[in-house]
């Protein structure tokens, strides 16, 4: 089937298997023109796997890649028009700053002045033109990140790929970086296709998640999609933080599930696809979503006893141990605290939820 | 108070540093004993006079260089003229010794790549591998080449066998014969080194410059022939220096024709036909030749990296 040309990469039933593990399980995703697109998984989920079965340095067991439309799984890496932005950088260490960013495009037949003045322009735009004649160990790791993302945009890739380049910083320079990245996206309008497993730095940057656990995709989706309607429990669990209740659900009815929890409570929340009367799941709902009261206020309010109180800076979360249920994380803003109420710990008080703001998930 | 902690520290810090002396006094001996001191000794001997019998009347004496450089006719009373004999079997020694470096650059960077591109735990055993033709004696070894390389040796019945020539290639009594030598007794040497550097490499640079469009022709020697280049240059001077002086293939492989530096020398001291100054003169002379062959690429070295940064 040929692919359509303006999507970027197109990966059909993509399957890695080294030896009998297999790494990837019969992928299939399309990354759109222009997009900020990210892979993110805890390790080991195949993530980096697969962004390397784009880059060329893994083989791919079944399937086919295709890059707008071309086949590209059986060209070898240098034949093919993506860059990457490695983990530890890989800058060559006998190489000057500028003769790093000019090496892709010597490479590509330009001549050693044009790549040399062009790899100037890239160092302007990543602010690091006065280091241009230093060696790579004469830089920070930060400059020496923006090298390598430099070196990595100067011949004009399709696709670039970036495989965790943001984990080795501190997080104030990671924060800056993240910006700065979405920034450099939407000037040179390429394709960037992000490896991370920190769902925050994905949240923040991306136009779409892949969120990828034990070599299978568990969800594709906008990052408020993947944040306000979680597929399955993996999901929910692993981006942001989450409570979870086990429910018996009794009727499913226009997207609304009506359920009860081991001791009987009842409760209505919203329902996914594929959950059937008698089925037992869970129940997610993010702490933000709760507030708490001295009397029931909603009528979906669980009946607990307040453990702690931990302030985080924004926000204080509160620890309820639930009547019915498990400990639960509260979590009030403290913008908000004209109108809702934190408690001292030890005191009877009721977790309140609005309708709508629980979800049925998928195990 | 604080003048005496001062003066304290600064008595500890003397301790110390005598200390630190004394101990590197075996580092000394070693030196002296084993490097200084019989340099010296050839240095001293190479300016006496000889004695028939070997060994040396102690007067000095250039002689030994004289008849290294100059030619005075046979009883020595002719204007003197440049002797090219012993210049020429010099000349053949660094000739040899190079191409037998070179033999093993090309072989030996193979090899040590592909031994260090194996999976960690059989790294070993390729190394153990390549090493243990070395517990033989050189002696042996470079005998059991001649076998190998003559007319009816094996490797001539095998290329006759498999229709590939006629009549058997002469190699033993040549220059190659005694590069092949030179290259089979040092092939560890620059085996060993070039592992330990392509070991250090670091592969994602190679995976870097492939994903930068780079070939794998180019990225080896664009990347990684750079990044080991430490260890070629350790590998080829320990080839190169032990060639230059052996004496062992040149004699068992070259003949006559191909005498080399280090025949020269280990004639001097044999028997009672020697002539110890000349020898030690002789060494003296290959010792400076060496130097300034080392002095000179490493020169060449510096100015290539201060270009090529």
């Amino acid at each position: 089937m040929p692919g359509n040309k303006t999507d970027a990469i197109d990966v059909r039933n993509a399957v890695k298997r080294y030896g009998d593990f297999t790494a990837l399980k019969r992928i299939s995703l399309t990354i759109r023109d222009n997009e900020f697109f990210t892979l993110l998984g805890p390790s080991g989920c195949g993530k980096t796997t697969l962004l390397r079965m784009i880059a060329g340095f893994e083989d791919v067991t079944e399937g086919e890649i295709l890059l707008y439309g071309d086949e590209i799984e059986s060209l070898p890496p240098h034949l093919r028009p993506v860059n990457t932005v490695f983990q530890n950088y890989a800058l060559f260490p006998h190489m000057t700053i500028l003769d790093n960013v000019a090496f892709g495009l010597e490479m590509r037949g330009k001549s050693k002045d044009t790549a040399r003045k062009r790899a100037g322009e890239m160092l302007e735009l990543v602010q690091l033109s006065q280091f241009a004649a230093r060696k790579p160990s004469q830089l920070s790791g930060g400059q020496q990140q923006r090298v390598a993302l430099a070196r990595a945009l100067a011949p004009q890739p399709k696709v670039l790929l970036l495989d965790e380049p943001l984990s080795a910083l501190d997080l104030k320079l990671r924060k800056a970086m993240q910006l700065e990245l979405k920034h450099l996206q939407r000037e040179t309008g390429i394709t960037f296709i992000f490896v991370t497993h920190d769902q925050e730095e994905a949240l923040t940057m991306s136009d779409r998640i892949a969120v990828m656990s034990a070599g299978e995709m568990q969800q594709l989706g906008s990052p408020t999609e993947i944040y306000e309607q979680p597929r399955n429990m993996f999901v929910a669990d692993f981006i942001g933080e989450t409570n979870l209740l086990e429910v018996s659900v009794d009727q499913v009815m226009n997207g609304r599930a009506v359920c009860h929890l081991g001791g009987g409570h009842a409760l209505t929340c919203n329902s996914v696809e594929g959950i059937g009367e008698g089925a037992k799941v869970h129940m997610s709902v993010r702490p933000e979503r709760l507030f708490m009261s001295d009397v029931p206020v909603e009528t979906e309010s669980l009946k607990g006893r307040v453990a702690e109180n931990i302030f985080v800076g924004t926000d204080i979360s509160t620890l309820v141990d639930l009547a019915e249920g498990p400990q639960f994380i509260v979590r009030t803003s403290n913008s908000d605290r004209g109108n809702k109420r934190i408690f001292e710990p030890g005191s009877e008080i009721f977790v309140n939820m609005e309708l709508g703001a629980g979800r049925l998930l998928m195990d | 108070m604080a003048a005496g902690a001062a003066s304290g520290g600064s008595a500890r810090a003397d301790t110390y540093k005598d200390a630190r002396g004394w101990l590197l006094l075996p580092s000394w001996a070693v030196l002296g004993i084993f490097v200084l001191g019989p340099v010296c000794m050839m240095l001293i001997y190479s300016f006496l006079t000889k004695e028939f019998r070997g060994g040396v009347i102690w007067e000095p004496s250039l002689a030994a260089y004289d008849q290294f450089f100059f030619d005075r006719g046979l009883f020595g009373d002719e204007p003197p003229k440049i002797e090219w004999t012993y210049i020429s079997i010099f000349w053949r020694s660094i000739w040899q010794a190079g191409a037998a470096t070179l033999l093993s650059l090309l072989i030996g960077f193979p090899t040590a790549y592909f031994i260090a591109t194996r999976p960690e735990n059989v790294r070993p055993v390729w190394v153990f591998l390549i090493t243990i033709p070395y517990w033989v004696n050189l002696l042996i070894r470079t005998v059991s080449m001649k076998f190998l390389l003559r007319d009816q040796g094996p490797l001539n019945d095998f290329l006759i066998g498999t229709g590939l020539i006629d009549s058997p290639i002469h190699i033993v009594n040549t220059n190659f014969a005694v590069q092949l030598g030179l290259f089979y007794s040092y092939l560890p040497f620059m085996v060993l080194p070039v592992y330990a550097a392509v070991e250090r490499y670091n592969f994602s640079l190679s995976e870097a410059a492939a994903d930068l469009y780079a070939s794998k022709w180019t990225t080896l020697r664009r990347i990684v022939l750079p990044a080991v280049k430490p260890g070629v240059v350790a590998g080829c001077i320990l080839v190169f220096v032990p060639s230059m002086g052996s004496f062992l293939a040149p004699d068992l492989l070259g003949g006559a024709k191909n005498f080399m530096i280090g025949s020269l020398i280990e004639e001097q001291f044999k028997g009672n036909a020697g002539n110890w100054p000349f020898g030690a003169a002789a060494s003296m002379i290959l010792l400076t030749m060496v130097l300034i062959i080392l002095m000179f690429s490493a020169r060449q070295q510096a100015k290539a990296d201060k270009a090529g940064g």
